[in-house]
């Protein structure tokens, strides 16, 4: 039987050390909404999404009621929207239709976020692909839970360097269009390469075609857990650090898996997989630049971070795998800079600078995650950003994201402000020489030599 | 079937706290299975571990109502089912 000093182990890992369940994301496949009738597409993607998702919410609260860990998020994430609406949307215009209907269908059944207002273009743009993206500024500033994201590369296709061009563009029109709130919109807004088809995080949740009609996904979270572990190993050695974390990782990912399993068996809908990823929020005591500083690091950012963040990372996967059979998404660490009150910290301090955290993105498990620049920042600028980022996920067989905020009326010294669990960012400097003739040349960077594997 | 599920109780010691959660459990038919006592950092914390199967109350109206019998004693109850701990600390 269960004994006290575990029961209390568990109830402090909730009540101090911040753990939680990050959210329950409802995987629902649109594939059987087509239709080539704008008015009955949109009928049936709310009719489907509000049915599917209509007891999400409470059977979220129960759980948490019920075991004592708090659920933050209940999500959905559906079959990437440029390949729902091309039959029927023949413009950006009727795409942004669309983009309302999900918002009215989130509003419904109380989700925070719906992702995959996406498109799918690693190789190429169809006509409805390239239409969805640039109905991209207007959907995310009409509505308020949407979130998008645009897969523009991929190991086995290569870059497309016409997309990662256009992306540049619509990024900037997005931060426009929301520029009253900080250009909020961009943080909805995610450019990947590799991306997974069963990541339950938000912005960049979709539900990919492999999938199966309807599908819990889970992530779990507690950089904190990790951090009061790693405060009590404080002069071992990379072993024993390695253990502590690898033991913590396990924990983590067994009440995620209780929390999915219970999910699935109460909707009625087939568990997916749980996303052990260490997410930060800008809560004190919730960071990964705080576990760097308990490993021995001055602040994040100096001599040593992406080696610590690579063993970070890993030893949170080695740990999640044992936990679960059904480990996918994104599993690892995540260092968005704005919802990280350690990040912020290093930036601030001047210890943490763009280019670093571009190396620490080749070990972490995502990429440039909710970086503040500057308002004036050229789109050609952001687009050679996005395509070093790519690069690395293709190169290095990862996934990749970019989630960039050119804030505009801002510059460097200045602060966004997000809000809730989006934080707040400083400005961080950009490299100001230019790259512009080379995003112009257009086309495809070709898949790299080691992905031939057939 | 028996539904394991276990109460905390965590705050500052003083006399006849466990015999009012007691007196509560009983009343509603809650069987006790085992309990234990600790003092971590100065306060006094109590686990029990309870089978709920023949309350004739859910699990959310016991749960309120220690949380006020807790409320009237200066301490903090709380309710979980036992397999959280299960799957955090046993394979």
């Amino acid at each position: 039987m269960i004994n006290i000093k575990e029961v209390i182990e568990t109830n402090t890992m909730i009540e101090k050390e911040n753990l939680d369940v990050r959210t329950i994301t409802l995987g629902i496949s649109l594939l059987d909404c087509i239709d080539s009738d704008k008015k009955k597409l949109m009928e049936k993607i709310y009719e489907k999404i509000t049915r599917l998702a209509k007891d999400l919410v409470p059977v979220g609260r129960a759980i948490e009621r019920e075991y004592g860990i708090p659920i933050v998020n209940k999500r959905i994430s559906i079959t990437p929207i440029a390949l729902i609406g091309e039959a029927a949307c023949k413009s950006p215009e009727d795409y942004v239709e669309i983009a309302k209907t999900l918002d009215k269908a989130a509003h419904s059944v109380g989700v925070n976020f719906i992702g995959g207002f996406s498109a799918l273009v690693s190789k190429g743009m169809s006509v409805g692909d390239k239409n969805l993206i640039l109905s991209i500024p207007e959907a995310l500033a009409c509505t308020e839970r949407v979130c998008s994201s645009v897969n523009v590369g991929s190991t086995k296709t290569g870059l497309n360097m016409d997309a990662v061009k256009l992306l540049g563009e619509i990024i900037k029109e997005t931060a426009r269009l929301t520029k009253e709130k900080d250009c909020l919109g961009c943080a909805k807004l995610v450019v990947f390469c590799n991306a997974p088809d069963d990541n339950p995080f938000m912005a960049g949740a979709f539900h990919g075609v492999t999938e199966a009609d309807a599908v819990i996904n889970v992530g779990v979270s507690g950089p904190g857990v990790v951090k009061t572990a790693l405060s009590q190993i404080q002069d071992a050695d990379f072993g024993v650090l390695c253990d502590t974390v690898k033991k913590t990782a396990f924990k983590i990912t067994r009440v995620g898996q209780l929390v999915a399993k219970e999910a699935s068996k109460r909707l009625h809908i087939p568990f997916g997989i749980i996303d052990l990823s260490l997410a930060p929020t800008p809560a004190v005591g919730d960071s990964i630049a705080e576990i760097f500083e308990v490993m021995g690091l001055e602040r994040a950012g100096a001599p040593g971070t992406t080696a610590a963040l690579a063993l970070l990372n890993d030893q949170v996967k080695k740990g999640g795998v044992m936990a679960s059979s059904y480990v996918g998404g994104l599993s690892g660490a995540f260092i968005p800079v704005s919802e990280d009150q350690g990040m912020i910290q290093a930036v601030l301090d001047k210890a943490l600078t763009l280019e670093k955290l571009e190396a620490m993105t080749c070990v972490c498990s995502v990429g440039l995650d909710m970086i503040a620049i500057p308002g004036d920042t050229k789109a050609s600028t952001i687009s050679g950003m996005i395509a070093d980022e790519m690069a690395i996920g293709m190169v290095n067989q990862k996934t990749t994201a970019v989630r960039l905020i050119p804030v505009i009326g801002k510059s460097v010294g200045e602060t966004a402000q997000f809000g809730g669990l989006l934080g707040y960012a400083p400005i961080m400097p950009v490299n100001s020489y230019s790259c512009e003739k080379f995003i112009h040349r257009g086309g495809r960077i070709p898949a790299p030599i080691h992905s031939f594997k057939n | 079937m028996m539904k394991k599920t276990v109460i905390t109780v965590v705050g500052k010691d003083r006399v006849g706290i466990i015999a009012k959660v007691c007196t509560y459990l009983a009343n509603n038919k809650v069987n006790i299975l085992d309990i234990s006592q600790t003092i971590v950092q100065g306060f006094f914390n109590m686990m029990m571990i309870v089978d709920i199967h023949d309350a004739e109350k859910d699990f959310n109206v016991i749960q309120e109502e220690l949380g006020q019998v807790g409320e009237e004693t200066g301490v903090i109850i709380k309710l979980q089912r036992e397999d959280i701990f299960d799957s955090m600390h046993r394979l």
